[in-house]
């Protein structure tokens, strides 16, 4: 590995002074993704900050309707959680189906959707779940925060400290992994919230999206034949090695239906 | 402990290498060493216009970047390809010039073009980022048929075309004959598809030069064949100055059997600098520039009577070959498995023709199996097309074509002598420990559930090597036993087996024998692990060393016992007098230490000739589950039953079908190289897009046995080391198509992924 300089940050302020010191710096969570790519001189960052020694980026609360996991939580931590598996089990389910159990125990949420990856799976719970995304800087909803293919609203010096996920009245992800990566070639999360149905896509497009409409026949009825027979246009799809655009429209389809089936069969009514 | 043969003995390396005990290649470090990193070519084709390394060189930590021109001023001669394969016509195979570091030319995406050497692997790095290499870039060829086409891009200008090798075997105008006049003929165009190593252990290579020899030290197949090579070729000295050496290896299968590149380089560097020189290969490396396996396009038939009969089989073959020939790359298409798609049936006339072609891809050469999963997986194919299209059912067809039991010894259509095997009791232990009488059941169930499924089989045939191989044993007064043996351990628990060999044979503790790691100054000679040969022929050289060393023991005893020779009876490592007087194998040991110190205790050397080939075979019935609308399979289950001959080590055996079969399964359920066909980039060149199969994938396999001992041996053993490759991808293939049979599908190529079941099933049940 080429030589870098490494920080241990104690705070989320001295964190951010790091960061901001030195525009070739990076921020370090789990390394799943960052130590890789350094690995392969894909990246050369100066430095390397580590957020693992912050503990105001660590814990689960429940605050009312809502459930706030810090940016510095490891999947295998969310898909452990007794209060993520009562309140929003589709998301405990979603991390639980990460990678391997190495990833599992080391990427972390915050990680994860600073990244962005477009066959990332937290970002289709942060869609579905209506979540805010807590920043050292502010508090933006998910839809605003993904901006594009591996883009972020996140400026220079910023770092993702919480997500509050809303806790949905029902709600289930179904995957279908990319058998190489374990990533999503389709993964589609189906929720109930108060405000309505939502359905999240990550994998299929060049990030992820709401399915408008899918949430639209939900509205009309949250029933487990509502999305019978429909299949996205496939025209916006990735189309790759991995799968063809029409294949992944397939797959949205299906996985739509059993995530739907998912929610049904787990819904707190 | 006592165990002998036919016992399920653990494997004695397992807590050594499980504890990360174990010494590999790139534990070894050498006083003085430096680090060798390799510049690749990131062009498929391209003339190379110059090189400018000042800048590399001049890199604090750097000793030197070394071009294709160094390597022809210091006589490098090219990395071999040793082949004997001729072509139809006589002529001889056009082997291209592969030099150890390009020169003119890249013909393939990680062909070397720089070795950089410096004090750190990171300088050697940095500096070959700074070497400029001006490419004038070719149009380039990856496609197996397409490298056929007389327009497509030619690899090497001299020879004017790809095709490097047109060879044929059989009966030409009688398979002809047999097709034209047959009441029915079967044909598939079929793929085979081409697949990366993936060995845990990537390549490494030390190399050292003192007092005028090279030592290399570096995983391999065996030390004698590398080193002969090495000397020869590329180095071009006698082999005694060169010595190989081989510790613990993490899998070659095939793959670790030849000359690389780097290997020649680090011995090169070494001399040239005065210090060791160490290259370790990355994954990267590994996807680039390991040889990979299979990539055929064949044209196959089948030629039947009215009553199923086979007449005749007919196969056409392209072979990928990749950009260079590798050592024995245009053995495998060939004679490796040569005219086997007969199987095991009685099929009285074949005609083979192989066309092996160059393409702008990294070179292939044997992959576990070598040919064999080929043949295999085209009369196997043919076989079930056959049974669809005249109705017949698979098992059926296929015992009334098998070589029955009463016909061994039995010539096939392509020479070989086979000399025992009874298929059909075999196919019907399978099929009844895969309760395929209870299939429909299953079958109807999951349908209620949107499932299909569907039910394969196939019958494998292997045929394993001969030859010559070598074995020198040492009683030694420790109490120990040293043996080496000229093919080498690769993971596959030779430790185990040859030692229990041993050990029956002196009435010992296993745990006393120890098998030394590969050195080729330890033994004259050596010939390998590959080819499923290990325990047949270094368990037939060790077991006659263990004689003769108990012979030259028992002299030695009845002089200290004062007894005759004759008299002496021989127990549990102890020599008994008939007057009660006796005397320990190991203190006879000590004796001869000390009157022959140069011996180095009681010992002795054996060579064991095998002139024929052993025979395994056996049934494989696969059963899968498929999501019509997703197009996943799940393997629901997985039957084996095999005939190894007489079983040494069932555990052993049980391990290496277990992987064998998942090697196969990984081929025919996903893996697959991808070559960009424009621009010749390796598009799968990490895990993040090459699938390897993982435990999670694949169900427990029902792996049993029957043992119809071989009678071509002393062990009465058959090789097993490829076998479950062999057999696996024609079940499985065999298995989707039963479940796609509704569908009126009839062919799927390898590898079945999900999204090309997906699109004959339309997303839908039948
Ligand atoms: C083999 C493998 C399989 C995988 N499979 C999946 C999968 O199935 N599904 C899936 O979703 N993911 C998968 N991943 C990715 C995994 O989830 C990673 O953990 C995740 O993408 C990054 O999290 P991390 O904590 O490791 O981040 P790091 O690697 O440490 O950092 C990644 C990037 O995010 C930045 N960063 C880290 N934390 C913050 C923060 N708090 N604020 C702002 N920026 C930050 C870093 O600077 C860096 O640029 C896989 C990874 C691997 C290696």
């Amino acid at each position: 590995m080429p030589d870098f300089a490494y920080i241990r940050a104690r705070t989320i302020a001295e964190a951010v002074e790091a960061l901001s010191a030195d525009p070739q710096a990076r921020a370090l969570s789990g390394g799943q993704t960052l130590i890789p790519s350094i690995k392969q001189r894909l990246a050369q960052p100066s430095a390397l900050v580590d957020l693992g020694a912050i503990a105001a980026l660590r814990g689960i609360a429940r605050e009312e309707a809502h459930l706030r996991v810090g940016a510095g939580m490891r999947h295998a931590e969310v898909a452990a959680d007794a209060g993520v598996r009562a309140l929003a089990p589709g998301l405990a389910a979603l991390a639980g189906l990460i990678g391997d159990p190495q990833v599992r125990n080391l990427g972390t949420l915050g990680g994860s959707i600073a990244t962005n990856d477009p066959a990332a799976d937290y970002p289709a719970a942060c869609l579905a779940l209506d979540a805010e995304i807590e920043t050292s800087a502010r508090r933006l909803p998910a839809e605003a925060f993904f901006t594009g293919f591996f883009e972020t609203a996140l400026a220079p010096g910023e770092i993702v400290t919480a997500v509050r996920f809303t806790c949905p009245r029902a709600g289930a992800y179904a995957k279908h992994r990319s058998p190489a990566s374990g990533y999503a070639l389709t993964g589609v999360f189906v929720a109930l919230l108060e405000a309505g149905p939502r359905v999240a896509v990550t994998g299929a497009g060049p990030g992820v999206f709401r399915w408008a409409e899918a949430e639209r026949r939900l509205a009309e009825g949250f029933t487990a034949d509502a999305l019978e027979g429909l299949v996205p246009p496939a025209d916006d799809f990735l189309s790759d090695l991995h799968a063809s655009a029409a294949y992944r429209a397939q797959l949205v389809a299906v996985m739509a239906r059993r995530a739907l089936a998912g929610a049904i069969a787990g819904s707190r009514g | 402990m006592k165990f002998g043969s036919g016992q399920s003995v653990r494997r004695l390396e397992d807590v050594r290498l499980v504890q990360g005990r174990g010494t590999y290649t790139d534990d070894i470090a050498l006083p003085g060493m430096v680090h060798a990193v390799m510049l690749r070519s990131p062009l498929a084709h391209a003339r190379i216009l110059s090189i400018d390394a000042g800048e590399a060189a001049a890199q604090p930590g750097v000793l030197a970047v070394y071009t294709g021109a160094d390597c022809d001023a210091a006589g490098l001669g090219d990395i071999p390809c040793t082949t004997s394969v001729r072509n139809a016509d006589g002529s001889r195979v056009f082997v291209p010039a592969r030099r150890p570091i390009a020169t003119d030319r890249v013909r393939f995406v990680g062909d070397t073009v720089a070795m950089v050497v410096a004090e750190t692997v990171e300088a050697a790095r940095d500096a070959a980022d700074l070497i400029l290499v001006d490419y004038d870039e070719l149009p380039a060829v990856t496609g197996t048929a397409r490298a056929a086409d007389p327009a497509a891009p030619v690899l090497y200008d001299a020879h004017g075309s790809n095709v490097v090798l047109d060879w044929e075997l059989g009966d030409r105008a009688g398979t002809e004959a047999a097709l034209e006049r047959a009441a029915h003929v079967v044909a598939l165009d079929l793929v085979n598809n081409r697949v990366v190593v993936a060995s845990m252990e990537p390549r490494v290579a030390i190399g050292a030069f003192a007092d005028g020899r090279y030592t290399l030290h570096t995983p391999s197949q065996g030390v004698h064949g590398l080193r002969d090579r090495l000397a020869g070729a590329v180095l071009k000295v006698p082999p005694e100055t060169v010595r190989v050496l081989t510790p613990e290896v993490g899998g070659g299968f095939g793959m670790k059997s030849f000359v690389y590149p780097e290997q020649a380089l680090v011995l090169f560097a070494a001399k040239a600098l005065g210090r060791p020189v160490k290259w370790r290969g990355e994954r990267a490396d590994a996807f680039l520039t390991d040889t990979q396996g299979r990539d055929h396009v064949t044209r196959a038939e089948l030629a039947l009577d009215a009553e199923g009969r086979f007449l005749a089989v007919r196969v056409d073959t392209i072979a990928n070959l990749g950009a260079y020939l590798s050592q024995f790359a245009p053995f495998i298409p060939t004679l490796a498995a040569g005219g086997m798609q007969v199987g095991v049936y009685d099929i009285p006339l074949i005609h083979q023709r192989v066309r092996g072609v160059l393409t702008n891809t990294t070179p292939i050469d044997a992959y576990r199996g070598a040919g064999r999963p080929e043949a295999s997986y085209v009369i196997e194919r043919l076989v079930d097309a056959a049974a669809r299209e005249t109705g017949i059912a698979p098992e059926t067809l296929r015992e009334r074509n098998f070589i029955a039991p009463d016909r061994f010894p039995y010539r096939t259509a392509y020479g070989s002598v086979m000399d025992s095997g009874e298929f059909a009791r075999l196919l019907r232990t399978a099929l009844a420990r895969a309760d395929q009488a209870g299939f429909a059941a299953r079958q109807a169930g999951r349908a209620r559930e949107g499932r299909l499924s569907g039910l394969g089989m196939a019958y494998y045939v292997e045929r394993t090597a001969a030859g010559q191989e070598h074995a020198r044993i040492r009683v030694l007064s420790d109490g120990t036993v040293r043996l080496h043996v000229g093919t080498q351990t690769n993971g596959q628990g030779h430790e185990t087996a040859l030692a229990q060999i041993v050990a029956e044979r002196l009435g010992i503790d296993i745990e006393r024998v120890q098998l030394a790691p590969g050195d080729s100054d330890a033994l004259a000679e050596g010939n390998g692990t590959g080819g499923s040969r290990s325990l047949v022929m270094a368990g037939g050289a060790a077991g006659q060393a263990a004689d003769a060393a108990l012979e030259a023991g028992a002299a030695l005893a009845a002089r200290e016992l004062q007894t005759e020779r004759g008299a002496l009876a021989y127990e549990a490592g102890v020599w008994t007098a008939p007057a009660g007087a006796s005397i320990g194998l190991f203190d006879v040991a000590a004796i001869a230490a000390r009157e022959n110190p140069e011996a180095g205790g009681l010992g002795a050397d054996a060579a064991f000739s095998a002139a024929t080939n052993t025979f395994p075979n056996g049934a494989h019935v696969c059963e899968v589950v498929i999501d019509p609308e997703t197009g996943v399979v799940e393997i629901a289950r997985y039957t084996v039953v095999d005939d190894f001959g007489v079983v040494l080590n069932p555990l052993l055996v049980a391990g290496q079908v277990q992987g064998g079969v998942a090697q196969g399964l990984g081929q025919a359920m996903g893996e697959q190289a991808v070559y960009d066909p424009e621009t010749g980039q390796l598009l799968t060149g990490s895990f993040m897009d090459y699938w390897l199969p993982r435990a999670g994938d694949l169900p427990d396999f029902d792996v049993t046995k029957q043992e119809v001992p071989c009678r071509t041996n002393p062990l009465g053993v058959k090789g097993c080391g490829e076998a479950g490759t062999v057999g696996a991808c024609g079940a499985f293939v065999n298995a989707v198509l039963d479940a796609l049979a509704p569908y009126g599908v009839r062919h799927v190529d390898m590898p079945v992924t999900p999204e090309k079941i997906w699109t004959l099933t339309g997303g839908r049940m039948p």
